[in-house]
């Protein structure tokens, strides 16, 4: 396929042992970087060369490896997701480095998402937001109306699959420098709205879920757009401007 | 035991109503004192939590991942098949029953596949309900593709991200039941053992991820939703975590294990590029809708491209082999995935290969002429006049874009380059397994109160699954069929009162679990857990993979053996068991795989017959199509475990067809 080369790089990893644990940046040399490996490959590789060497491996959060799941979360070289734009960590390439470059590794920092242990921290703020209202009340009954009763404006229905794409990754969050969730909350928030299905609990939904994120510690939005350049998704800063319309309508109705 | 699969009477368009009208119910205030465990929360597990938590059980879930949202099932891409005929083009639930049994070959449960395909269409009716936001037409109706396999439009999508979109919905509805305490979520745990009282499933062992503590949880009944075990190949498109760990523990304890070798090989993923590869990207069946998938005519163009020194798009069209449309005319490009897999196979094999790794595998996926057919039909739309070249090839590119845009940035991505250029290079890999835990009708394993739902079980595919129905399976058996199918089982437990855990059972169990655990961490050998992983893979691909013979299969099944006594003795476990520690849960996993793998390539040695995704070489057409063996091998095999699996015991569930005539498939 394209040309592969070998690199050689160091890395700067953040090692926390656990929660209560001070952490810091510890330095590796790894050699041999395939530039076609992925760059959580060349992390398994690091973590290959610390097992056979007697070391503790690095523990980090990833799963699908195609940019899906939200789960890989790391901070590079001082960006959410590394250098790439509309990327996951975990799709982001060693081609993206050169031979001899240092890469600093670090995992989300935000009071509301703890670090666990090295990379990972805890994101279930997010699952709580979520209860909090992201969802229609509907039960399973198997004589809900014919899917196809209601038409929905092409243009609504995809800007609704374009604000559900949200990945749940938290990089909006990494990035803000108030630790803001308003992008990840608007994403659900727009998706509901712009469905005549989320209609009837609009109101409740964009008030409960604001509050949430305010209980758990995320900061205001200042509108500085941070969160927009780093999500991986392209969620547009158009969201949190209808979420807010949306709150105030909801505010001033109760 | 013999296997009842517990089939109702009556005509095959009745049964399933008949069975819901016939079952027992549990009221409404019983179902408050009754526990449900589910382990999974992907379309499967998530949907089947939600909607028992409705209908009042109270439900505990659980996964490995730290959110419900990132189960594996967020990954698929193409869509969801439903009989919804929204098209016009003669669809119906029949026409839907008849593509699956006749896509698996004749080897799965008809009364299963009907009763799919009877709820398929209120799946879809709840995800809208729900708010998911499925493609629509101009019109605002909803939108629909085609995919392999069949002839009809019956694929409901989300662009390239169905599996998200429907999961999300599904955690959506779990969200609100968690919101309402009817559903405990237990994030970041790894079940690790089902608890049996008295022949019952009762609960389950588990370790939390996140401090290593082993704990107990016990309920009424055990659903297991913990998807596939396509990960036994380490190379495969499933998520970096897939395993078969809850259904390998529940198969130990009396589930027998239906079908292992039948396994999905996908042909469209992008090609392997080195040693240091950890996972296969899937690029969609969807795009066999417009791409053509060919190889170089002459072995000297192939090694050319190979090399780099010739273009792909500099061999003249008469130079091409469009494999599949000269072999399969009528289906061309969308033949089943089975089909496509071994031509693809059979080109490489016989040096028209087109990827420069070691094994030189990998064929074209062309799009070229779809975007210059769809440049012509934009510019008419548009009424330009006399369109260039060029304009054309913009034209067509948009719609292009617009249809399959996150596939091509995907592409991309991994390869650098430009699939709107350059035709996308593309092999086969593992993918999903259709085999799984052996289910009655009711979904129950043989382990009374022990149920399996969605990838884990065996149910609806046979022995090839066609594309867009894991999505439609996974969400069929959650919403609508397991959550009536466990009250007629739970009924008998509305005075039994909450299962302790302090019994004898949950004791063993628990040591079980925790002498395991110290064992992987006593070894302190020399090799990683990878180091292991990725010779069973190996193995598994070489010997037990797209084609399989007596001898090879013989093989695998001694060096599985070996390899799994090497890793006994000499695999590194770093760290300890009471903290987040990533390669001991790799440890429990890949020490399941080792044993599941011997298993596979002996039910593969025992089905002398091909059928769908199973190919033994022995056994084909003089064109080398599959040649199934009707008379000998109609049943599905399911295994019992007897402490060693060189020592299973196979038991046959005879497959009767009723409502489709067996027959040789055809997609000339
Ligand atoms: C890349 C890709 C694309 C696909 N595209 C399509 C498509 O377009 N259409 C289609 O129909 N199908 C598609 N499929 C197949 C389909 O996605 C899967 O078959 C389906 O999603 C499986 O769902 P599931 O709920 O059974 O399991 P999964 O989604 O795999 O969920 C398993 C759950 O079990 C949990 N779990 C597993 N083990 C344990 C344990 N020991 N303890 C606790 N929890 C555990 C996990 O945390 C997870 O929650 C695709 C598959 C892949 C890989
Ligand atoms: S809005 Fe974007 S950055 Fe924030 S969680 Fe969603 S996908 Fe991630
Ligand atoms: S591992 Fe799933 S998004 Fe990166």
């Amino acid at each position: 396929m394209s040309a592969d080369k070998a690199i050689n790089i160091t890395l700067k990893v953040w090692r926390q042992k656990n929660a209560d644990a001070k952490g810091a940046l510890e330095t590796y040399k790894l050699d041999g970087v395939s530039t076609s490996s992925s760059f959580l490959e060349m992390m398994d590789q690091l973590n290959e060369q610390l097992i056979n060497e007697g070391g503790s491996p690095v523990q980090f959060d990833h799963d699908c490896r195609e940019g899906i799941c939200g789960s890989c979360n790391m901070y590079i070289n001082g960006q959410p997701h590394g250098p790439a734009s509309l990327n996951t960590t975990c799709q982001l390439h060693m081609r993206s480095f050169k031979d001899g470059d240092t890469i600093y590794v670090e995992p989300w920092r935000a009071k509301a998402f703890p670090v666990i242990k090295d990379l990972v921290v805890d994101r279930s703020a997010f699952d709580r937001i979520q209860q909090a209202g992201g969802f229609v009340s509907v039960n399973t009954s198997g004589n809900t109306q014919d899917a196809n009763a209601i038409p929905i404006e092409k243009d609504n229905a995809d800007m609704a699959f374009d604000a559900a794409t949200c990945i749940g990754c938290g990089a909006c969050v990494a990035a803000c420098k108030n630790a803001s969730a308003s992008l990840f909350v608007a994403a659900k928030v727009s998706q509901y709205a712009l469905l005549p299905q989320g209609q009837v609990e609009a109101k409740d939904r964009v008030l409960n879920m604001v509050k949430q994120a305010q209980k758990e510690g995320f900061g205001p939005c200042s509108n500085t757009g941070a969160c927009e350049v780093e999500c991986p998704k392209g969620i547009s800063l158009e969201n949190i401007a209808r979420m807010n319309r949306e709150y105030l309508a909801a505010s001033l109705s109760k | 035991m013999s296997l009842d699969s517990k089939i109702p009477e009556g005509p095959i368009a009745d049964k399933w109503t008949n069975h819901k009208n016939n079952i027992r119910l549990v009221n409404p205030a019983n179902k408050r004192n009754i526990d449900v465990i589910v382990v999974g929360t992907g379309l499967a597990g998530g949907s089947a939590s939600a909607t028992l938590a409705e209908l009042g059980y109270n439900v505990k879930a659980f996964c490995y991942q730290d959110s419900p949202r990132r189960a594996h099932s967020i990954a698929a891409q193409g869509g969801i098949n439903a009989a919804k005929n929204y098209q016009g083009d003669g669809d119906s639930t029949y026409r839907l029953f008849y593509d699956t049994v006749k896509g698996g070959d004749y080897r799965s449960r008809e009364a299963n596949v009907y009763r799919l395909a009877e709820v398929s269409a209120n799946i879809i009716d709840q995800c809208v309900a729900q708010g998911v936001p499925f493609a629509r037409d101009y019109g605002g109706l909803l939108d629909n593709r085609s995919f392999g396999g069949v002839l009809v439009s019956r694929t409901f999508y989300a662009k390239g991200q169905t599996g998200q979109q429907l999961l999300l919905g599904a955690y959506s509805a779990m969200n609100r039941q968690i919101a309402k305490g009817k559903i405990q979520m237990y994030n970041r745990h790894e079940m690790l053992d089902v608890v049996i009282v008295d022949g019952k499933a009762r609960g389950i062992i588990a370790r939390n991820l996140v401090t290593g503590e082993i704990e107990r949880h016990s309920a009424h009944a055990v659903v297991l939703a913990s998807g596939g075990y396509g990960n036994v190949f380490f190379l495969s498109t499933n998520a970096m975590g897939s395993n078969v760990t809850a259904a390998w523990k529940a198969h130990k304890k009396g589930a027998y294990f239906a079908n292992p070798c039948f396994t999905q090989i996908h042909p469209t993923c992008v090609p392997v590029h080195g040693a240091q590869q950890s996972k296969l990207t899937l690029m969609s069946e969807s795009l066999r809708n417009d791409g053509r998938i060919w190889v170089p005519k002459k072995k000297e163009d192939a090694e050319a491209v190979r090399k780099g020194t010739l273009k792909p798009t500099d061999i003249k069209e008469e130079d091409r082999d469009y494999y599949l449309e000269r072999r399969y005319p009528s289906f061309g490009n969308l033949v089943p995935r089975d089909v496509a897999s071994r031509a693809a196979k059979e080109r490489c094999d016989a040096g028209y290969g087109v990827v420069d790794n070691d094994t030189k595998e990998g064929v074209f996926l062309d799009f070229a002429s779809a975007i210059t057919r769809y440049g012509k039909e934009e510019a008419n739309v548009k009424g330009v006049e006399n369109p260039t070249d060029a304009q054309i090839k913009e034209m067509g590119k948009k719609v292009i874009a617009n249809k399959y845009g996150n596939l091509f940035d995907m592409y991309k991505n991994i390869t650098a380059e430009d699939p709107y250029e350059t035709p996308m290079r593309i092999y086969p890999a593992v993918h999903y397994t259709m085999g799984g835990i052996w289910v009655d009708y009711n979904l129950m394993t043989t382990v009374p109160g022990l149920y399996a739902t969605g990838e884990a079980n065996f149910s609806d595919h046979g022995a090839n699954r066609l594309g867009a129905s894991a999505l439609m399976q996974g969400l069929a058996d959650g919403y609508f069929v397991l959550p009536y199918t466990i009250g007629d089982y739970l009924a008998d437990d509305i005075r039994t009162g909450p299962i302790p855990t302090d019994s004898k059972a949950f004791d063993e169990a628990e040591k079980k679990v925790k002498d395991e655990i110290n064992s992987f961490l006593n070894i302190k050998g020399s090799k990683s857990v990878d180091y292991f992983h990725k010779k069973l893979g190996q193995i598994m691909w070489n010997k037990v993979g797209m084609s399989r013979n007596e001898q090879g299969l013989k093989e695998a099944i001694k060096e599985i053996a070996e390899l799994r006594d090497q890793f006994y003795k000499d695999v590194r476990v770093p760290g300890s068991g009471d903290e987040m520690n990533a390669e001991l849960e790799k440890a429990g996993r890949v020490a399941d795989f080792l044993e599941l793998g011997e298993l596979f390539a002996r039910d593969a040695l025992e089905r002398e017959e091909s059928c769908g995704g199973h190919f033994r070489e022995e056994y084909q057409t003089e064109e080398g199509e599959a040649l199934r063996r009707d008379d000998e091998f109609t049943y599905v095999a399911a295994w019992e475990y007897t402490g060693n699996p060189s020592e299973a015991i196979l038991h046959k569930e005879e497959l009767n067809y009723e409502n489709i005539e067996l027959k040789t498939r055809s997609y000339k």
